[in-house]
């Protein structure tokens, strides 16, 4: 979990009063806070962490840093279904993932 | 050299490690506090390329393997409250409590969602105004910024049905506690590249003088592992003990300013248990008074819980590096990720797993692989 990615910037918005942009992972688009880095623009490369932009990075840096954890399989591990992975290393099944609340 | 051709470039890294190779003239023994490092130096073999003399000690840095067992059956009785969706980060799932998991929770029927981001678990209590919504706010200082602003905006949105259960950790009180142990063998440390990205290097100098260990800033990926040793290898040999930072690309000196405003804001600095290995003195952060209304510890009653840890798991031991994860003679025999006795061989960051993950069957044979 304490992994930071990088990625970019691809859109800009305001959400609740903060700032916040859709940023693309290697392929995995995700809304990400940039309270942090309040000046980032559009096509930026940030590193991200639970959501939040902590730093910028080089193009050229994500860009390497990305393949390195697309070829450990390391995004798959960030934005994967936590519970199926759970199941996995448990050996159960998953429980229902969108179970309705109890009444 | 099993492993070098998994470098992204194999070339470098025979550089770097023939300059360690050539460097290093006697025995050190080399930290890595950051369980991500950890995990990466395993799985690439790294300890096992340096040459003798550079010994490897894994350290405490996985959050959720320090996570106070109290805290984990606290939250695992919030979990179960029928009025209660619990967010938390996937890690957590499989962590042992006392007698079960967050994962048997939700098999039980139990409300509890694996949230990427904090802000999700916000957005659900938006979207939820008749259930109670808490979010488990663990971590180092990488993850605490997004805790404090997800804490931030409950409060500024008015959110009343929102509330986290806090148990944040700090780096370097840790190192002051594996420095002040009686057994401790380190002589160096590899810094944690993304907590020094928001907690800047400030911290550093003062330890790195009274203990007199170099520390050198890196991250996570191989290459940069295998440069951070390097470095303190450097270091070691001329009998200097700096701060370096070796990952410049991700880590300015000063760290991420607005970061650490809100952090001072929402957080304060408490007496914390990490799991295992006690209490580290003003090692952890807990929400600040004036944010105590979001406090879920307060919210719900948690006080009676009684915790019961397994008598056989030497995970604390593993945390401080005192032993490698194989020397627990429950390690893949009682212990497995299937049937975890400690959070170390379950969390993504822990030392027991990522010895299970890759060396298992070099380092248990062939019967202890299901
Ligand atoms: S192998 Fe299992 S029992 Fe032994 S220290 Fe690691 S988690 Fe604990």
């Amino acid at each position: 979990m304490c992994l930071a990615v990088p990625g970019r910037v691809v859109g800009l918005r305001s959400e609740d009063g903060a700032r916040m942009a859709e940023v693309d992972f290697g392929g995995v688009l995700k809304d990400v806070c940039l309270e942090y880095l309040p000046s980032v623009a559009v096509d930026d490369y940030v590193i991200v962490h639970v959501g939040f932009a902590i730093q910028r990075l080089d193009e050229k840096s994500a860009l390497e840093t990305l393949a390195n954890f697309e070829n450990l399989g390391l995004l798959e591990e960030e934005f994967g279904d936590g519970f199926a992975q759970a199941a996995k290393q448990a050996g159960v099944e998953q429980p229902g993932v969108e179970q309705e609340p109890r009444a | 050299m099993k492993y070098l051709d998994e470098f992204s470039d194999p070339e470098l890294a025979q550089r770097l490690l023939t300059s360690i190779r050539e460097t290093a003239t006697r025995p050190w023994a080399i930290m890595e506090v950051c369980g991500g490092q950890t995990h990466s130096i395993i799985r690439h073999g790294i300890d096992q390329l340096l040459p003798d003399s550079v010994e490897m000690i894994h350290g405490p840095g996985c959050p959720v393997c320090v996570t106070p067992l109290e805290t984990i059956d606290r939250a695992l009785v919030i979990a179960e409250r029928p009025d209660v969706i619990f967010c938390s980060f996937g890690d957590m799932l499989r962590v042992p409590g006392s007698e079960r998991d967050l994962f048997q929770i939700k098999s039980a029927g139990g409300d509890v969602r694996v949230v990427y981001s904090p802000l999700d678990a916000l957005k659900i209590a938006k979207e939820n105004p008749d259930r109670e919504v808490v979010f488990f706010g663990i971590g180092f200082e990488t993850t605490a910024p997004a805790n404090a602003m997800t804490v931030h905006q409950a409060n500024r949105l008015g959110l009343r049905n929102f509330s986290m259960l806090v148990s944040h950790v700090l780096v370097p009180p840790a190192i002051t506690g594996i420095m002040e142990s009686p057994h401790c063998r380190v002589q160096g440390f590899l810094g944690a590249g993304h907590v020094c990205s928001v907690m800047g290097t400030a911290e550093y100098p003062a330890l790195a003088e009274k203990y007199g260990v170099p520390i050198v800033v890196t991250g996570f990926e191989p290459l940069d592992i295998l440069e951070g040793i390097r470095r303190t290898v450097i270091q070691l040999e001329e009998g200097r003990h700096e701060v370096e930072n070796a990952y410049p690309r991700a880590v300015p000196a000063e760290g991420n300013p607005a970061a650490q405003q809100v952090l001072r804001d929402v957080f304060t600095e408490t007496d914390r248990t990490w799991r295992g290995i006690g209490v580290i003195p003003r090692s952890g952060w807990r929400l600040a008074d004036k944010y105590v209304a979001f406090d879920a510890e307060r919210r719900f009653d948690v006080d009676g819980v009684r915790t019961d840890e397994s008598a056989i798991c030497r995970s604390g031991e593993v945390l401080q590096g005192l032993i490698k994860p194989h020397e627990c003679s429950a390690f893949g025999a009682e212990c497995t990720p299937r049937n975890p006795l400690g959070a170390t061989m379950v969390s993504s960051e822990g030392a027991c797993a990522a010895y299970f993950q890759y060396r298992r069957l070099d380092l248990v044979g062939a019967a202890a692989h299901e």
